[in-house]
C-alpha cells in the first residue's frame, strides 16, 4: 500500500463516489471503502499527523494513540457492517451520507486540535441530519430539523466553549481539559448534547426512530460515541459525570417500559447503556475508563444488531409497534436468533460481549465505594434486561401471534446481522482479544465463579418478574399512544411560542394603530390645521366680547375664521398680523 | 396449496407441551442458580453482596419496582395520544 491518508479522507471520497456508481459497482464500493479506510489505519503509525499552521493555530488533523485507536477500529467495522446491511438501498442520499457521516465520526476521533474537532463535529450533525430526512417521510422531515436544530445550539456551545479555551490558554490541542471556569464548562455542556444527557437527551429518542431500517442503524452507532470519546479524551476523572452517567442508565429505562415503539424502546436502552460509559469516564480510572470504552465497541455492536433485527422486521412487515408485531419466530427465525444475541449482549449475559466490559465499569464503582452509584448500575443493568434483552424479542418474535407471515430478512441482511452477532459472542467468550486494544493495560478477570453467578441470578429473576407480571396480566400492556419527553419543551414550546406571537402581534398592531396613527398622527394633523385659528380665536374672543358682540354672531364668526384659516384664505391684513404674533412669539419664548 | 400449508403448519410454541417444556426447565434453573450458592466461593466488594439470594432477590425487586412504577407513576403522567404532537 502507498502512503496513508487520514482516516476521514477515505470516507469522503468514497461519498463522492457513491452517486457516480450504478448497481454491483456501487455495492462493491460501499464494501470497499470500509476495508480500504481500515487498511490504511493499521499503516498508520501512532503520533500526531498532518500537522499545518494556520494563522499562529496548530491545526492536527490525525492524532493517532492507543484511544482514538480503537475507536477507529470499530467504526470502520461498523461502517462495513452498516453498508453490508444496507446492500438493498438506493437512495443515494442516503448513502452518501451515511458514507460522510463515518467520514466525520473519524475526523472526530483523530482530531488532534480543538478547531478540527468543532469542523468535524459539526459536519457530523449536519450529515446525521441527512441520514433522518433521507427516509422523506413527514415525521422524518421535522424530527430532521429538531435534531439539527438541537445539535447546531450544541455546536454553538462548543464553539464558543473553544474559543474562550484557545484565548484563555493560547493553546488548541484537544487533550485532557478538566472542569474549569466558563470556558471549559460550555465545551462540557457541547459535548453533552452528543452525549445525551438528560434532559437534552431528547433529540436522540425522538430523531432515530424516524431514520430508515438502515439509517437508524449508521446513527445508533456514530454521533453517541464519538461523544463519548471526546469526553474520555477531554473530561476523564470529572464527578460530575459520575452522576450524569448514573441518571442516564437509570430513567431511560422507565420509559423504553411504557413505549410502543421498539426502535424507540431501543433509542432510550441507547442511552442507558452510553450512561454507563459516561459513568466510567466520570470515575476515571483506568479499570473505569477501560470499562467505559471497551463498552462503547461492545455497544457499537450490539445496538447495531437490535436495531438491525428491528429493522429486518420493519423491512419485512412495515410495522414496528409492539401492538401490531407478536409471533414472528415462525417465519423469520434467524433474525429472531440474531435479535436474542444482541438482547443477551446488551444485558450483559456470560457469554455475551455486555458482560466483560459493562461490569468493569460496576467493578470500579465499587472499589470507589461508591454506594449509590452501584446500586443505581445494579437497577439499571436488571433494568436494561427487562427492556431491551425481553421486550424487544419478546413483542416482536413471541407474544400474541399477530398473524403475519413475513418472509425471512434478505441475505445480506442476515449475513450483516450474523457476523455482528458472531464478534457479540467472540468477544463475551474471549474478551482478551478487545482486552488488548484497550488504551491501559487490564488486569481485570471477567469471568469468575462468583461474577457469572451472580450475572445470572440477577438476569434470570429479573426475567422470573416479567415472566410473573405477564401471566398475571400486571404487565402494562403495549397502548399507541405519545410519551412526553423533554422534547416537549421545544416541540409545544415552539408552537406556543408561534401562537402567542400570533396574537400577540395583531393586538400590538392595533395599539400602535390607536395610538400611532389614530392618536398622536391625527392629533398632530388636527393640530397644525386648527393650531393656528385657535390661537388666533384665543385673541379675538376677548376682543369680540370687549365690541360687545352678540353670543350668536360670535359662534358664527369663530367658524368663518377657521374655515378661512383651514382654506389659507385670511384677509391679508390678518394673516399679517398672525405672522408678526408668531414672531413675536418666537422671539419671546426663543 | 402453500397458504394452506402454512396455515396449518404447527410452529415451536403453537405447541402448548412445548411451552410447558420450557418452563419445566425455568423454574428448575431458577432454583438451581439459587443453590449454586451453596457451593460457589464469591469475590465481593460490598457486605450485602455476601447476603444469600441477594442478587436474585435484587433483580426481581427492581423489575417488579421498575414495571410498577412505570406504568402507575410515569404513564399517567406522560401518556398522550398518538397525534399529540401533530
Amino acid at each position: 500500500m502507498s502512503e496513508p491518508v487520514a482516516p476521514f479522507l477515505v470516507f469522503f471520497l468514497g461519498a463522492a463516489l457513491v452517486p457516480l456508481l450504478k448497481g454491483k459497482g456501487r455495492k462493491g464500493l460501499l464494501l470497499l471503502v470500509p476495508v480500504l479506510g481500515f487498511l490504511n489505519l493499521v499503516h498508520l503509525g501512532e503520533g500526531l499527523h498532518w500537522s499545518l499552521d494556520y494563522f499562529g493555530y496548530t491545526l492536527v488533523l490525525v492524532r493517532v494513540d492507543r484511544l482514538s485507536l480503537i475507536f477507529g477500529y470499530i467504526f470502520h467495522l461498523i461502517a462495513f457492517l452498516g453498508f453490508l446491511y444496507s446492500l438493498h438501498v438506493d437512495d443515494l442520499l442516503e448513502l452518501g451520507a451515511a458514507m460522510a457521516y463515518a467520514g466525520c465520526a473519524l475526523g472526530v476521533v483523530f482530531a488532534g486540535d480543538l478547531l478540527s474537532l468543532f469542523v468535524f463535529w459539526e459536519l457530523l450533525s449536519v450529515a446525521s441530519a441527512f441520514i433522518i430526512w433521507a427516509r422523506r417521510t413527514r415525521a422524518s422531515l421535522a424530527a430532521g430539523f429538531r435534531y439539527l436544530l438541537v445539535h447546531v445550539a450544541g455546536g454553538l456551545m462548543l464553539m464558543a466553549g473553544i474559543v474562550l479555551q484557545v484565548s484563555e490558554t493560547g493553546s488548541g490541542e484537544f487533550g485532557f481539559i478538566g472542569l474549569q471556569g466558563p470556558a471549559s464548562l460550555l465545551i462540557f455542556l457541547g459535548m453533552g448534547v452528543n452525549c445525551a444527557w438528560p434532559g437534552i437527551h431528547a433529540w436522540l429518542t425522538d430523531a432515530y426512530p424516524e431514520a430508515s431500517v438502515t439509517g437508524t442503524v449508521f446513527l445508533s452507532a456514530f454521533t453517541t460515541k464519538a461523544a463519548v470519546y471526546a469526553l474520555a479524551r477531554g473530561f476523564p476523572g470529572t464527578p460530575a459525570l459520575i452522576w450524569i452517567g448514573a441518571a442516564m442508565t437509570a430513567f431511560p429505562i422507565f420509559y423504553a417500559v411504557i413505549e410502543n415503539d421498539l426502535r424507540r424502546v431501543l433509542s432510550y436502552s441507547l442511552i442507558n447503556q452510553v450512561g454507563f460509559m459516561v459513568c466510567g469516564i466520570g470515575i476515571g480510572t483506568p479499570l473505569a475508563l477501560n470499562g467505559a470504552v471497551s463498552h462503547a465497541f461492545n455497544d457499537i455492536l450490539f445496538k447495531a444488531l437490535l436495531f438491525m433485527s428491528m429493522g429486518a422486521v420493519l423491512h419485512r412487515t412495515g410495522r414496528i409497534n409492539a401492538t401490531d408485531l407478536g409471533g414472528l419466530y415462525r417465519t423469520m427465525p434467524l433474525t429472531c436468533i440474531f435479535c436474542m444475541v444482541g438482547a443477551a449482549s446488551i444485558s450483559a449475559f456470560p457469554f455475551f460481549s455486555g458482560f466483560v466490559s459493562k461490569s468493569m465499569v460496576m467493578e470500579a464503582a465499587a472499589l470507589g465505594d461508591m454506594r449509590v452509584i452501584w446500586f443505581i448500575l445494579l437497577f439499571a443493568s436488571a433494568g436494561v434486561f427487562h427492556h431491551a434483552g425481553i421486550k424487544i424479542p419478546y413483542f416482536a418474535f413471541f407474544s400474541h401471534d399477530s398473524g403475519l407471515r413475513p418472509k425471512e430478512a434478505p441475505l445480506h441482511m442476515l449475513l450483516a446481522m450474523g457476523v455482528t452477532a458472531g464478534l457479540c459472542v467472540f468477544i463475551g467468550s474471549a474478551p482478551g482479544f478487545l482486552y488488548s486494544l484497550l488504551p491501559y493495560p487490564v488486569d481485570y478477570v471477567p469471568y469468575t465463579q462468583g461474577h457469572v453467578l451472580s450475572q445470572s441470578q440477577l438476569l434470570f429473576y429479573s426475567s422470573l418478574a416479567f415472566t410473573l407480571l405477564i401471566l398475571s396480566g400486571i404487565y402494562p400492556a403495549e397502548i399507541r399512544a405519545a410519551n412526553l419527553d423533554a422534547d416537549w419543551f421545544y416541540r409545544k414550546g415552539a408552537k406556543a411560542l408561534y401562537r402567542g406571537l400570533g396574537r400577540l402581534l395583531p393586538r400590538l398592531e392595533a395599539l400602535e394603530l390607536k395610538l400611532m396613527v389614530n392618536g398622536a398622527a391625527a392629533g398632530l394633523s388636527r393640530l397644525s390645521q386648527d393650531g393656528p385659528a385657535r390661537l388666533a380665536l384665543l385673541f379675538l374672543f376677548p376682543l369680540w366680547k370687549l365690541k360687545g358682540v352678540k353670543r350668536e354672531d360670535l359662534a358664527h364668526a369663530a367658524a368663518e375664521v377657521r374655515r378661512a384659516m383651514a382654506t389659507g384664505a385670511l384677509p391679508v391684513g390678518l394673516g399679517a398680523a398672525m405672522a408678526i404674533l408668531f414672531l413675536y412669539l418666537l422671539f419671546l419664548f426663543g | 396449496m402453500g397458504d394452506r400449508a402454512q396455515e396449518e403448519r404447527q410452529y415451536l410454541f403453537d405447541k402448548p407441551r412445548n411451552v410447558k417444556r420450557l418452563f419445566g426447565l425455568y423454574y428448575p434453573w431458577l432454583g438451581a442458580l439459587l443453590l449454586a450458592e451453596l457451593v460457589v466461593h464469591r469475590h465481593s466488594l460490598f457486605p450485602w453482596e455476601e447476603w444469600p439470594g441477594f442478587y436474585a432477590a435484587f433483580g426481581f425487586v427492581a423489575c417488579v419496582a421498575l414495571v410498577l412504577a412505570a406504568k402507575y407513576i410515569l404513564r399517567p403522567l406522560v401518556m398522550r395520544k398518538e397525534d399529540y404532537y401533530e
